[in-house]
């Protein structure tokens, strides 16, 4: 079944089962992946996936949920049951209704269709770039962690008031993960990710220089003294802490009592002024965006902090109406609607005149620790609490020379480093989570072995 | 060739498809594959989400599908797909002889499956015996109720999540299994706040083919236990960073060892050639106070099998006896690529996964000494009462976050501390684990590794490790 028809059978089933109110979301997707063993194919890897998640109000106005990979007749007539059955359990206390945005118009970017380039074409790029990954430098002895990617998609959101939305994409991903070894030391490991809309659009040669690169300028490391030390985070880095606390702008999260802001800190001075951040699920330079979100509301750029304050919340449908303000455009599909951010976009506002401006990664003579990459996010950040310990690939900057740090971490309190901004470099730089400059902190704690 | 006649063009769940089986497996065998396996699985899920006094979530999912995999040498082609029918089925397979550009005439030999062996004939009740979402509800209100002890606790949930999977594994070595796991597992969480201090506390339980456990899950205990450990640490101090003695608690404590070291003595990380412990095999790789055990068979664990997801029953693996490296973790392509013998732990989240050798219930074995001999042998240092999650990076090294911890000061706990960070190499730790205590315990968890999440247990008696660095402020 197509999705029109698979939009008829529902339709025509919650008919039977006296179901009068309902809406689904359901994705079908074909995959296609490889991975080399220094020039062996490992494994390869294609996969034909399909979820509907249908929503089922009962007469008393409660939401039932079930998902399934079964979209046959009957799959769908199961699953209607189920939910049915669900709604008996539906949340009292939070209504969720059908997105007011679900037929407003969508905007898509017109990308040119992909098609399959096919497991030999993959493997054949693949095994190349991993023999130039090897041949890059002599130190580089495997390239533990490889993989190509193809995936064509299509995501579907319809519900019983007559809104439809469609939208289909392709997108690839190469990643490869270099292993260093040099006698008497300790094996080095970085690498670096690339996506494209097809096999065909990525950018494979800066994706073995980035990993080689990266790789070879971790070989000569040394261990770091505990302390407070000037932090330049990545433009990667910095994204990465910021997603990871994105709960601050997050309404879910607020009305759950899981986030450091409250229904009021719209307006509240988190940092410098120079501070903008956006989330901007359709940037040009987003791969992975989508038109909708996951009950059919049109994805947009959205403000979040602007010049330093709080600007807006991301928000789902029944947030919304708790806020009254209107979806925009983040949610989920499921019992209990989630809502997260799509893409963040860092920027420096026209309100900059407090950075230090002499602070610029690539000129700056005095010492400061380099933060290239943070790690185990999952491990070390408390979003509800504001606290972070985090390790980190990185440098220390000393003297004019940099060496790669050994087994440090950092730590500190997101509201602390959002204030303790001290620049924000001119030049953005796009990352596959989004698109920053380079941000320094002043005064986080590393801990080392030294 | 086989040439029994096909009764059915799909796979049925609770009937026989040996003839079905046989027919994909044979016809994957005559396009060139050295061996054939597929791994077909239906499941019926269900979890529920109660915060502060209402359940705000119930989702109830299921789904069928399967997973092909083909071995040519020693590559492999591996298709997944949601078509249960005889032309799907095939399709997947000549879709991954493809993928391998079989081309050569050599053919194996396939004489058909074995006598089935049905592990799932005691287990077709669970789904009767299971508790049901209305039973589900009203204890997991119980219990974020009993959460309710005082005006600082200011959120409160309660999350029960039960998975039953029916699973068919056939492959051309002649094996044909089915099987039914079932998997709960029920977590309390909270977060403490009063003006400016903040803090959290969570436990998780979890059990596999105990249909009655939920039913006889202690809630008061679980709710005072983790309101205990969200007040202890509500107004603690970051711990400050440097190298000190810890002793880590028992049961989710044995994460550490899981992280740390259990990942490095999978096949997975000697195929990729990331552990230090490849050529290790009978050399000291710890103090000779630990034994370290892998194994699927304690009755109602969390990481239990009755059968591994290639059709082999799971073994006890000691890994570690008295210091000393002993076995590896393997699976069907790590015996493949390593020559290390198949441990029963090839393990994947679902069908859209090929097999990965994965640790299932492992632990450090319990020693001689007392909790309160470890921590009174040292003068500074860190008890580590709760931990979080851990990782471990491309080059071995590892950290974890302690949830819950407290100085130590002349062999005294004293105060609780926050923010703590543990990080190391397991290379350079495992040598520094001195004493064990007698208290073994096991902690279910999750772990997320190269074929997706898995049900694991963690575990270990109390143990102290010499000097470890420590992530603070």
């Amino acid at each position: 079944m197509n999705s029109r028809e698979i939009t008829t059978q529902i339709s025509k089933t919650a008919d039977f089962l006296n179901l009068k109110k309902w809406d689904y979301g359901a994705s079908f997707s074909n995959d296609y992946s490889v991975q080399v063993d220094k020039g062996e194919a490992k494994q390869l890897k294609a996969s034909q996936k399909q979820i509907l998640t249908i929503r089922v109000w009962n007469q008393s106005n409660l939401v039932g949920i079930t998902t399934t990979s079964d979209i046959s007749e009957s799959g769908i007539k199961k699953a209607l049951k189920q939910a049915n059955i669900a709604s008996d359990f539906g949340n009292k206390n939070e209504s969720t209704e059908f997105s007011p945005l679900a037929k407003d118009p969508i905007k898509v970017k017109e990308v040119k269709k992909r098609n399959p380039v096919g497991i030999k074409k993959l493997l054949t790029v693949l095994r190349e770039a991993e023999v130039k990954l090897l041949e890059s430098h002599e130190s580089i002895k495997s390239v533990p962690y490889n993989g190509l990617s193809e995936s064509f998609f299509e995501r579907v959101y319809a519900n019983s008031e007559g809104a439809f939305r469609s939208y289909s994409k392709s997108q690839a991903a190469l990643y490869l993960y270099a292993r260093a070894e040099e006698k008497n030391k300790k094996p080095r490991s970085s690498g670096s990710v690339k996506l494209g809309y097809g096999a065909d659009d990525i950018d494979i040669e800066s994706c073995i220089k980035e990993a080689s690169n990266k790789t070879i300028s971790h070989l000569n490391y040394s261990s770091i003294k505990t302390d407070k030390y000037l932090i330049c985070f990545s433009p990667e880095s910095f994204l990465t802490i910021i997603n990871a606390f994105s709960s601050m702008f997050n309404a879910r999260s607020i009305i759950d009592g899981v986030s450091l802001s409250n229904k009021n800190s719209i307006g509240e001075k988190l940092s410098t002024e120079a501070l903008n951040i956006y989330d901007d699920g359709l940037h040009e330079k987003n791969i992975s965006s989508t038109p909708f979100d996951g009950e059919g509301t049109p994805t947009k750029r959205l403000c979040l902090i602007n010049r330093g304050r709080i600007e807006n919340f991301i928000h789902s449908e029944s947030t919304a109406r708790i806020f009254k303000t209107t979806p925009t455009g983040h949610a989920g599909l499921g019992s209990k609607v989630s809502v997260s951010p799509d893409w963040i976009v860092v920027e420096k506002s026209d309100e900059n005149f407090d950075l230090k401006t002499s602070l610029d990664h690539s000129t700056y003579e005095g010492e400061f620790v380099y933060i290239e990459e943070l790690n185990a996010i999952h491990a070390g950040v408390r979003a509800s609490q504001g606290s972070f310990s985090l390790p980190f690939d990185g440098w220390l900057y000393k003297n004019g020379k940099k060496i790669s740090i050994e087994s440090a971490t950092v730590a500190g309190d997101i509201k602390y480093l959002l204030k303790n901004i001290v620049n924000i470099e001119s030049s953005q730089e796009v990352t596959t989570s989004g698109i920053s400059p380079h941000i320094w902190v002043d005064e986080l704690s590393i801990t080392g072995d030294a | 060739m086989l040439t029994s006649q096909i009764k059915s063009n799909e796979i049925v769940f609770g009937s026989c498809n040996k003839d079905l089986l046989e027919e994909i497996i044979f016809y994957g065998i005559k396009l060139g594959a050295d061996f054939v396996e597929i791994f077909i699985e239906n499941t019926d899920n269900s979890s529920v989400l109660a915060e502060e006094d209402f359940i705000t979530s119930v989702s109830p999912s299921f789904g069928k599908g399967a997973g092909i995999r083909i071995f040519k040498g020693k590559k492999d082609g591996f298709v997944s797909t949601n078509d249960l029918t005889k032309h799907g089925l095939m399709r997947s397979v000549s879709q991954a002889i493809e993928m391998l550009d079989i081309t050569d005439n050599k053919k194996e030999l396939f004489n058909g499956l074995n006598k089935h062996r049905d592990y799932s004939l005691s287990k077709k009740k669970w789904i009767n015996e299971v508790p049901s979402i209305h039973e589900i509800s009203e204890k997991l209100l119980v219990s974020t109720k009993s959460l309710k002890k005082n005006n600082k606790i200011i959120t409160r949930k309660g999350s029960y999540s039960r998975n039953l999977q029916e699973v068919i594994i056939a492959s051309s070595d002649g094996t044909y299994v089915s099987d039914i796991r079932l998997h709960q597992t029920v977590g309390l969480n909270v977060i403490a706040s009063d003006a400016q201090y903040r803090s959290s506390g969570s436990r998780r339980f979890g059990s596999s083919g105990m249909p009655n456990e939920f039913r006889l899950w202690d809630h008061e205990k679980a709710a005072n236990d983790v309101f205990e450990s969200s007040m202890n640490m509500l107004y603690a101090d970051y711990v400050d960073a440097g190298q000190m003695p810890v002793v880590l608690a028992n049961k989710f404590g044995g994460v550490i060892f899981h992280e740390a070291c259990g990942h490095l003595l999978e096949t997975t990380q000697i195929e990729r050639g990331t552990t230090p412990f490849e050529n290790k095999l009978n050399e000291k790789i710890a103090h000779e106070s630990v034994t370290a055990i892998d194994e699927g068979i304690s009755e109602g664990s969390f990481g239990s099998l009755s059968v591994d997801d290639e059709g082999m029953e799971p073994e006890k693996s000691v890994l570690i006896k008295d210091g000393i490296l002993k076995k590896f973790i393997s699976d069907r392509a790590g015996e493949l690529r390593t020559g290390h013998k198949r441990t029963g732990s090839g393990r994947r989240q679902n069908y859209s996964f090929a097999a990965a050798s994965r640790m299932r219930n492992t632990y450090i074995a319990k020693g001689e000494h007392s909790k309160e001999d470890l921590i009174n042998s040292i003068s500074e240092g860190l008890y580590c009462k709760s931990m979080g999650g851990g990782s471990v990076g491309a080059t071995g090294q590892f950290n974890f976050a302690v949830e819950e911890g407290y100085l130590i000061k002349n062999g005294k706990l004293t105060s609780p501390v926050k923010g703590a960070t543990l990080i190391g190499e397991a290379k350079e730790v495992m040598p520094k684990i001195s004493m064990c205590g007698n208290d073994l315990e096991l902690a279910p968890g999750f772990c997320g590794s190269i074929s997706g999440s898995v049900n694991v247990t963690v575990g270990q008696p109390h143990i102290k490790v010499d000097s470890i660095t420590v992530g603070g402020r």
